[in-house]
């Protein structure tokens, strides 16, 4: 598996290939916890600028601008704030998450640190999916080694900034990745998603103002305050700051974790050059589902000669989402009928059973995929899976709902031709 | 899966039994409740069921009651969050826990052969436990490694990249 970066240098993979990157003597070696001294000397509206300034999106999939996020949190509240981490990457197709927190755990640190300085946290939590928990031992090390090195712990660097970080796990829920079931699930109790407003900022975990942020959000934040804002963003598009890490699976030559310019020209160059090309050689790109399962499915003359760009907005222009960056690549042996599938059992399996449409719908769905896929398929069945689909998106208690539509609504519409094969022939 | 841990549920014969663990199992447990703020001794649940789930095997009534009170919980708080978590096995299993990654990349990258051949190996259905208790095979979702499909899981422990010769290997090396 490949870890590199293309087109720029690389800054979230700057550690992943550094002997013992994952430890403090050399972390700070390369620079390490220089922007946390930086933002130390800086007031709370300037690293909150920086932040905005930076174009920061939500690497956790809804792309949420990262500074505007910071500057909902009350700043006079007389509550005990947090910054929880969610490091739940459950998305299926994503798996960058995993390797900045197995070699780069001090990056996570340093950039909640320079968080918690600019919003008056002094409680970090690091939220792990279970099957995690092999990872945690290292980010207990890091932390132990941030104590001892006075960069957590009371009186910070000398300061009167004093703030503590603590690692946690769920225990095999993907709606636990989101973020407020996250914190249901941080309070010990069923991974249910919690009314929103109000807002994590303004009431996250214990009712207290909480900021939620991905993984990569976050090691991110140094390298904004090391660069500035604006050139940070610069490095991307206007809209779209910075570089991705995009999680590369299926039928290529080269799968893996790419760090890519926001922007980066173009996703067809992308597949068939730096991740190696197709898989097989004689067989021919079908399909890529960009940002994680939840997003629309594109066909290749979507990609094929199109010039896609891969940021938010130019994703979004060429008919999908960044989402999680979880970029799945299907070859011609796929049918999109069993991929299809395939994500709504998984969408079925994780729906958390709190409200109607989803809980049903997806069982639904996957009654009329199993008789599909069985060769009893009707007709009317594309057009019934539409329908319910229709009837889970925007009427789901969270998003996992629309997470749940989307893919079959693009699969159906974009790959028609798969669905005729099943149904045709079964009028009677 | 809420179907099949309801389903679990339903077989549990409850009892008024209290677990008891070592001294050093009390004092791992202890240690995880100084993460969380006074009176929020609830959030550390999860990571305590973990603890239960290592100790017993599974998480069962004993502990559960054992829980509740370390806690200061209703025995049912404890069960509520328990049967939520897949992690969480609601019923004895085999001493390796074979957990094959179903979902979409691992899928179409060979998945369905290796699920196959560890069945068929091990004489059993996804789902089932061999008969010496040795293996339980269960299908799960996504596990984060999908640039390494297919996939499976042993306990904590990830094996990727997985074809026939190496599933071989790893079973041979699990006593
Ligand atoms: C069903 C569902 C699952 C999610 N899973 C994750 C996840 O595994 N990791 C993550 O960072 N965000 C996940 N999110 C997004 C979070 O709700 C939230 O937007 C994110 O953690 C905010 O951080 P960010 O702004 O830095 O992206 C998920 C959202 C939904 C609706
Ligand atoms: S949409 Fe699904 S996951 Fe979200 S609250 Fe409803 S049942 Fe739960
Ligand atoms: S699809 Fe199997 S690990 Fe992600």
């Amino acid at each position: 598996m490949e870890i590199k970066a293309i087109g720029c240098e690389p800054l979230q993979l700057k550690m992943m290939h550094v002997e013992n990157g994952h430890t403090l003597e050399v972390y700070k070696e390369h620079g390490g916890y220089k922007s946390l001294e930086k933002a130390m000397n800086m007031s709370a509206d300037e690293i909150i600028d920086e932040v905005k300034d930076s174009a920061l999106r939500g690497r956790g999939g809804a792309g949420f601008p990262t500074g505007m996020k910071w500057s909902f949190v009350p700043r006079d509240s007389p509550k005990p704030k947090y910054i929880v981490c969610n490091a739940d990457e459950s998305e299926p197709g994503t798996f960058k998450d995993r390797y900045l927190l197995e070699r780069d755990p001090h990056a996570l640190i340093e950039g909640m640190l320079i968080g918690a300085f600019a919003l008056g946290v002094e409680t970090c939590y690091i939220y792990y999916r279970g099957e995690y928990n092999y990872l945690i031992e290292i980010m207990d090390k890091a932390i132990e080694e941030a104590k001892a090195a006075n960069l957590v712990g009371k009186n910070i660097l000398g300061s009167d900034f004093t703030c503590n970080f603590y690692t946690h796990t769920g225990a095999g829920a993907y709606i636990c990745g989101e973020e407020t079931a996250l914190l249901s699930s941080l309070e010990g109790f069923r991974g249910h998603p919690r009314m929103k407003p109000p807002f994590p900022a303004v009431e996250g975990v214990y009712a207290c103002p909480t900021v939620v942020n991905n993984v990569e959000t976050l090691t991110a934040v140094p390298q904004v305050i090391e660069m500035g804002g604006i050139a940070w963003r610069d490095l991307g598009t206007e809209r779209s700051g910075g570089t991705k890490l995009w999680s590369v699976s299926g039928h290529v030559k080269k799968p893996g974790v790419y760090e890519l310019p926001m922007g980066y020209k173009d996703m067809e160059k992308f597949i068939l050059e730096d991740c190696g090309g197709m898989l097989r050689d004689d067989k021919k790109l079908k399909a890529v589902i960009p940002g994680g399962s939840s997003v629309y499915i594109m066909r290749a003359d979507q990609i094929e000669g199109q010039d896609v760009s891969m940021c938010y907005e130019g994703l979004v222009e060429a008919g999908s989402m960044v989402g999680s960056g979880g970029f799945m690549v299907m070859d011609e042996t796929v049918d999109v009928v069993e991929s299809t599938k395939n994500l709504t059992e998984f969408y079925r399996h994780e729906s958390c059973g709190w409200c109607t449409p989803c809980r049903e719908g997806t069982d639904w769905l996957v009654k009329i995929f199993d008789r599909v896929s069985a060769g009893g398929g009707r007709p009317e069945d594309a057009q019934l899976l539409l329908d319910i689909s229709d009837n889970i998106e925007g009427k789901s208690f969270c998003p996992l709902g629309d997470a749940a539509a989307w893919p079959i609504q693009s699969a159906v519409k974009r790959f028609p031709e798969d669905f005729k094969k099943h149904l045709l022939g079964n009028e009677n | 899966m809420g179907s099949v841990a309801t389903d679990y549920t339903n077989q549990i014969e409850y009892s008024d039994e209290i677990a008891e663990f070592s001294p050093e199992v009390v004092e791992e447990m202890k240690s995880h409740l100084t993460k969380y703020p006074e009176g929020r001794q609830r959030s550390a649940l999860i990571p305590l069921l973990f603890v239960i789930q290592r100790e017993r095997g599974w998480i069962d009534n004993p502990g559960v009651n054992f829980l509740a009170r370390f806690l200061d919980l209703e025995v049912s708080d404890v069960w509520e969050t328990a049967t939520f978590y897949t992690m969480f096995n609601m019923r004895p299993i085999g001493k390796h826990h074979i957990q094959i990654c179903k979902t979409l990349s691992c899928n179409i990258m060979g998945e369905p052969e290796i699920t196959d051949h560890i069945c068929s190996k091990l004489g059993i259905e996804p789902g089932g436990t061999t008969e010496d208790g040795k293996f339980t095979v269960t299908m799960v979702e996504c596990l984060g490694s999908c640039g390494t499909a297919p996939m499976l899981q042993v306990g904590f422990d990830f094996h990727e990249n997985l074809d026939r010769e190496k599933v071989d290997e790893l079973l041979d090396s699990l006593d």
